[in-house]
């Protein structure tokens, strides 16, 4: 039964990188360039999420710091190509190997706490390297970073006529990220991981080595959003504290995991396939007014959907599937019976 | 040596308000282990009731916080009855995302309506005012508010630790089931809980405006500083948040004067994690 459901999410997975390989080939999408960063930003923020998801989702620790390795990321990247006035490769991998770092730094004794107190040390964690990027006169501070105009191409990862090379930069970002997570999940690793969440005690009852599991899922989730960082900074030509390192964006990290569903696979796709449309075209209808609107809808919405369906939306989709099997079973009873 | 004084008593001062912030959290944090994302915002919207009562018909502050201290109380009874009682069967973070949808609502409701401009009460009864101590400044707005937000927490510890609903609430944060069976009805503990969490932050929000601008971003700062006093002073602890809430008081001021304002809050939250690195569960945890 396992190994069946395990093959129809493969066969679902591989029908997925096809279906998104060919978007840039409706014509709707290559005509109009909104359009396409959408698709962008739902690759992204489903990477991103997937990243969160391994330490948030599988190992239970959630944890409101994510932005930190994120924004180390979008430095990484960005002084790279503002300072050093080189490619950003260089700054990529030093970036996610530094998050890498920082993350098991910062978390050895947070992991100590537990619930809401590790919660809270990791919000207090952000204001922290907030406060000291936006005073660091090394990465200009407040001012942030801005690009120069430099030659496009993979080299420096940078395009301004189009946005087609960026959509498949997303794609082999969310591609990787993903399976990284699907090996993992199927993997004595994830096992552990999920076993840790679901009982520190036992789990180390039973020889897992809790410490060392969430400290190596932590490095390994840091070092992928690090990554994520340094896309969306190639992306936006520009970054700052608050954009990258703030409580928000840290938020966003949970919001799309938790209402995709969190521990799942596909949780983190299903929730920005959500939230993100509706936080782009709510922008663009009346986020122009700049009352808040947009945000307010947004607001609205997250609250809704906490309400009425607290596991998100793989929870619906496997309550919906339940039901069907349930019914399977129910009918084909009288039968055995007769 | 005066300087240090004047410092640390300004701190002290800020020090209980926050106390009066973070103890609606903890009330509410204690009991139904809920993180109220919202708090801040609720103090915003408490400031914006007094500021408006101020400023349209020229109610004093003195008096406006009980308006706005009702209001809260009904923001949160509102808030559990619409968002938190349905939230609480699920997942634990549920309650928290559901209560950050909130708080952006909140927030960007007052964006919409009363504009992002900074309004400030001004020519109130105490404004201007001060006394002396030897050589230490005491502005009169700041102590009276302080001193204010210090008796509301002692009367709300009063009524916890004294009252025959004080009893209720304590039976319900231990063990919701046992109280259950002994007749209370925890669901109304709650409803009232969130509510109180709700005036307390109703009652600071309606004494700021005399000498704090209200904005729709000036929950944001002191919702995050209730977190950190919560969970410096312990679970559900009103004491050890009013402990924790005069010591980030005093470390903000001192640090923003000594080290750098830019400053303040690195040394604010740094504090906190070496508590809590130190004591897991808070100063007065257990």
């Amino acid at each position: 039964m396992i190994k069946e459901n395990t093959k129809k999410q493969d066969l679902l997975w591989y029908v997925l990188i096809v279906v998104l390989l060919l978007v840039p080939f409706i014509p709707q999408v290559a005509a109009n360039s909104f359009t396409q960063h959408v698709f962008i930003l739902i690759l992204l923020y489903a990477s991103m999420s997937q990243a969160w998801n391994i330490i948030g989702g599988y190992c239970g620790q959630v944890s409101f710091g994510h932005s930190v390795f994120f924004g180390i990321g979008a430095y990484g990247a960005g002084m790279a190509v503002v300072k050093f006035g080189i490619t950003p490769w260089p700054g990529i991998i030093i970036g996610s190997l530094l998050a890498m770092v920082v993350a098991v730094l910062i978390s050895y004794p947070c992991f100590k706490l537990k619930g809401h107190y590790f919660a809270i040390a990791t919000f207090a964690i952000v204001e922290i390297f907030n406060r000291l990027f936006m005073v660091w006169y090394w990465v200009n501070g407040a001012l942030g970073l801005d690009y120069p105009m430099v030659k496009t191409g993979w080299t420096n990862f940078v395009w301004y006529r189009t946005k087609i090379p960026y959509y498949y930069g997303a794609l082999i970002l969310f591609t990787t990220i993903f399976s990284i997570v699907r090996f993992i999940e199927r993997n004595r690793f994830g096992y552990y991981l999920r076993a840790v969440r679901e009982d520190q005690e036992t789990a180390e009852a039973t020889g897992i080595n809790s410490t060392f599991i969430k400290l190596s899922a932590m490095a390994l989730s840091a070092f992928l959003a690090s990554f994520c960082g340094a896309f969306f900074v190639q992306y936006n030509f520009r970054v700052d504290p608050p954009m990258v390192m703030s409580l928000q964006v840290s938020m966003v990290f949970v919001l799309v995991t938790i209402l995709g569903g969190a521990g799942t696979l596909f949780g983190p796709l299903l929730g920005a396939l959500i939230l993100i449309p509706l936080q782009e075209y709510t922008r663009v209808l009346w986020g122009g007014l700049g009352r808040g609107t947009d945000l307010m809808l947004f607001g609205f919405l997250i609250v809704l959907i906490m309400v009425r369906q607290p596991k998100g939306i793989m929870g619906l989709i496997n309550e919906y599937l339940n039901y069907r099997k349930t019914r399977k079973i129910i009918s084909a009873q009288p039968e055995i019976n007769s | 040596m005066t300087m240090f004084f004047q410092v640390a008593i300004d701190g002290l001062l800020t020090g209980m308000v926050y106390a009066l912030v973070a103890s609606g959290l903890s009330l509410i944090w204690g009991v139904m282990d809920v993180l109220n994302f919202a708090h801040g915002e609720f103090l915003m919207l408490g400031m914006y009731v007094s500021y408006w009562l101020g400023f349209l018909i020229n109610f004093d502050p003195l008096i406006s916080w009980i308006a706005s201290g009702v209001f809260c109380f009904l923001l949160g009874i509102l808030t559990y009855k619409l968002i938190i009682h349905h939230c609480l069967l699920g997942p634990p973070l549920s309650a928290l995302l559901a209560t950050f949808g909130l708080s952006m609502i909140l927030k960007n409701f007052a964006l919409n309506r009363f504009s992002p401009n900074y309004r400030l009460l001004t020519g109130t009864l105490l404004d201007g005012k001060r006394t002396l101590i030897g050589n230490i400044v005491l502005p009169m707005p700041q102590l009276i508010t302080s001193i204010f937000a210090l008796v509301v927490v002692f009367i709300i510890y009063y009524v916890i630790k004294r009252t025959r609903l004080g009893w209720a609430i304590q039976a319900t944060a231990m063990d919701k089931e046992a109280a259950e069976l002994m007749g209370i009805n925890t669901e109304r503990i709650f409803l009232l809980v969130f509510g109180l969490g709700g005036l307390c932050v109703g009652v600071a929000g309606g004494l700021l405006p005399s000498y704090l601008a209200v904005h729709p971003e000036v929950g944001g700062l002191f919702g995050l500083i209730a977190f950190v006093c919560v969970a410096m002073g312990g679970f559900g602890s009103i004491p050890g948040a009013l402990l924790a809430a005069l010591l980030i008081g005093l470390v903000e001021a001192l640090g923003g004067f000594y080290i750098a304002p830019v400053f303040k809050y690195v040394v604010v939250f740094g504090l906190y994690l070496l508590v809590v690195m130190l004591k897991p569960k808070g100063l007065f945890g257990w």
